[in-house]
């Protein structure tokens, strides 16, 4: 197993609080890594430092054994934010293809991958709508779309299928082990669903900037003894309060 | 082939968003006109009515040609005037001519007795050139250094208004645009792709640039075409100096949005950046005021655009003339673009 995403010993603060502190972790090629726990834990910082958008105080990231940040490595990073970061005047088509055009790939190419990523996504219809007509949840998938749009070797999700209905969150997660038994690639997700959680190869739980435990979901599941996830999360959330 | 894509997203959106093309295309115009309007409309002598007595007819017939309204009397006095609805009366006596003026209007009053000395002085011009010594020599007579007696204020603020009104929408226009995109946060977005900052700068100076370089030639066409305003000068020393102008306040416009975190923000420039421009551009003369008010104005960008526009337009200057505040201005921008590539430095570190 190749280790394609490095973080170590990393602390962040802002201003006065630290939101991360000493962090270590190891993700591998083929597996999708899932962070979870509870709000404002540091998550989203976390994974802004894999994609390079944020520094680290103390520690490094490396990416495909590349230290962060790397302009180079953007172009093998796919990044979905929290938030959705569209241009709402444009249509979808034209969103993607404007995002397309910021990585290096060629005119077919490009129009391949926004058909593939589009009808992923299930939004093969409604492309040619602005995204100010769109639904929440379509926006989340366009969003999706164009983290995936020059077929990255890592992958990076916060909170991907918030706002999803079932049906297509289950051919999403199709889709992203598909991704990474197929491609290899390596996936980052967070997530506050707990079932999508379990899907996950390694899990590591975030609770006010550390990594609290680690392990496969049913690693975590026997540490707590615990026979759900859900279970684990509120345990691991209440032992220290 | 990033940059051009930036381009072409930023005209796609500028060009779906009809209220913001028109506060680029429009408002300028609207404003202008009514200033226009406005300041010309004081001042204006050549739609008055004017009775003469025993006037030289070449003198009428120049009055005519200036479009006022002449009216021939045997004698005229304070009387005729009032009672006639006339704006002046202008009697031809011994060796000089007697100008009685209604004065209801100071600056309209202002402008006949402009109109008149020079209608006289260019006919003792004339006789003279005809080798009539004997013709007599007119006592009205007035010299004018820069403009004629066409000059009114508005001839000596038309090149501010356009500068201003260039700068202005170009910064507000370019300062929200850039906001937004910070605010919604496709900015960060677009920063953790591959794309390097100098490219982002580049596509947006360029993508915006577009609008401010059209705005720029319809504002300068509309001020020149249509509205007639005093262009002593070359018109592409005109369009050179806003185009200066636009790019100032368009990188500048970008660098404020990184101070501002809503557009209510962004507005709150404009009584800090803005409005101070318009004062110490040039619409009160500063020669003669304290040092530290100079030197205040010499930080401005807007009041090298004023004097270059006004050197032009007003005085009929050349590019030797100009170069020094078209350098000025120059400078200005490659500071404001470099310090913009700087700032980016928030969303990403390379
Ligand atoms: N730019 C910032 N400035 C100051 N504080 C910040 C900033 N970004 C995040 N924080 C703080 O860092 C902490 C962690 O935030 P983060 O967004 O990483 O949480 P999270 O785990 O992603 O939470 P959620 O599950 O709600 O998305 C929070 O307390 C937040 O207030
Ligand atoms: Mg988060």
């Amino acid at each position: 197993m190749e280790t394609t995403v490095k973080v170590q010993q990393v602390s962040k603060s802002f201003g006065k609080k630290t939101v991360l502190s000493n962090v270590n972790l190891n993700m591998e090629k083929g597996q999708i890594y899932g962070l979870i726990g509870p709000s404002g834990a540091g998550k989203t910082t976390l994974v802004k430092m894999l994609v390079g958008m944020d520094m680290p105080d103390e520690g490094m990231v490396e990416v495909l054994h590349t230290p962060m940040p790397s302009l180079t490595m953007l172009q093998h990073i796919g990044y979905m934010a929290q938030s959705d970061a569209l241009y709402n005047e444009l249509t979808g088509e034209e969103n993607l293809r404007f995002f397309a055009a910021m990585f290096t790939m060629g005119k077919a190419e490009q129009k391949e991958r926004i058909g593939y990523a589009a009808d992923l996504v299930n939004l093969k219809d409604e492309l040619g709508k602005k995204v100010s007509a769109y639904s929440g949840g379509m926006k989340r998938r366009l969003s999706l779309a164009i983290a995936l749009i020059h077929n990255p070797s890592v992958l990076i999700l916060d909170e991907p299928t918030v706002g999803i209905d079932p049906e297509l969150r289950q051919s999403i997660w199709n889709e992203l082990t598909r991704l990474k038994n197929d491609e290899h690639k390596t996936i980052i997700v967070t997530t506050h669903v707990m079932d999508e959680a379990d899907k996950c190869d390694m899990l590591a739980m975030v609770r006010e900037g550390r990594i609290l435990t680690r392990g496969t979901p049913e690693q975590l599941r026997q540490q707590f003894r615990a026979n759900s996830l859900e279970e684990v999360f509120l345990q691991a959330g209440g032992k220290q309060s | 082939m990033r940059i051009r894509a930036l381009i072409r997203r930023i005209c796609e959106q500028l060009l779906r968003d009809k209220r913001t093309l028109a506060l680029l295309f429009l408002a300028p115009l609207l404003v202008l006109s009514l200033m226009y309007y406005l300041f010309n409309h004081t001042g204006n002598a050549s739609d008055a009515k004017i009775g003469v007595v025993k006037l030289n007819p070449q003198i009428i017939e120049l009055m005519n040609q200036q479009g006022m309204n002449v009216v021939s009397y045997d004698s005229a006095d304070k009387n005729t005037l009032v009672k006639d609805k006339l704006d002046a009366v202008i009697e031809m006596q011994e060796g000089g001519i007697h100008l009685i003026l209604k004065n209801n209007d100071p600056s309209q009053s202002k402008a006949l007795q402009m109109r008149i000395s020079q209608a006289t002085s260019a006919l003792s011009e004339m006789t003279q050139e005809q080798g009539n010594a004997a013709a007599p020599k007119l006592s009205l007579t007035t010299e004018y250094v820069y403009g004629s007696a066409d000059t009114t204020f508005f001839d000596t603020l038309s090149p501010i208004l356009i500068g201003f009104f260039v700068f202005f929408f170009v910064f507000l226009i370019s300062g929200i645009g850039l906001l937004r995109e910070r605010t919604t946060g496709t900015l960060e977005r677009l920063m953790s792709t591959p794309v390097r900052r100098g490219e982002v700068i580049a596509g947006y100076l360029a993508g915006y640039g577009i609008f401010a370089f059209l705005q720029t030639v319809i504002v300068v066409l509309y001020a020149t075409l249509v509205l007639d305003m005093n262009l002593a000068g070359s018109i592409w020393y005109v369009l050179l100096t806003n185009l200066l102008l636009a790019f100032v306040a368009l990188s500048l416009g970008i660098l404020l949005s990184t101070f501002a975190s809503s557009e209510f923000q962004m507005v709150q420039f404009i009584p800090i950046v803005i409005i101070p421009q318009v004062f110490f551009a040039g619409i009160f003369p500063l020669d003669h005021m304290a040092t530290w008010v100079q030197v205040i104005a010499r930080i401005m960008p807007l009041y090298y655009g004023a004097d270059a526009l006004k050197s032009v337009m007003y005085k009929g200057l050349g590019f030797s003339d100009i170069a020094l505040d078209l350098g000025v201005l120059f400078a200005f921008a490659v500071l404001f673009i470099l310090l913009n590539i700087l700032a980016l430095k928030k969303y990403r570190k390379l």
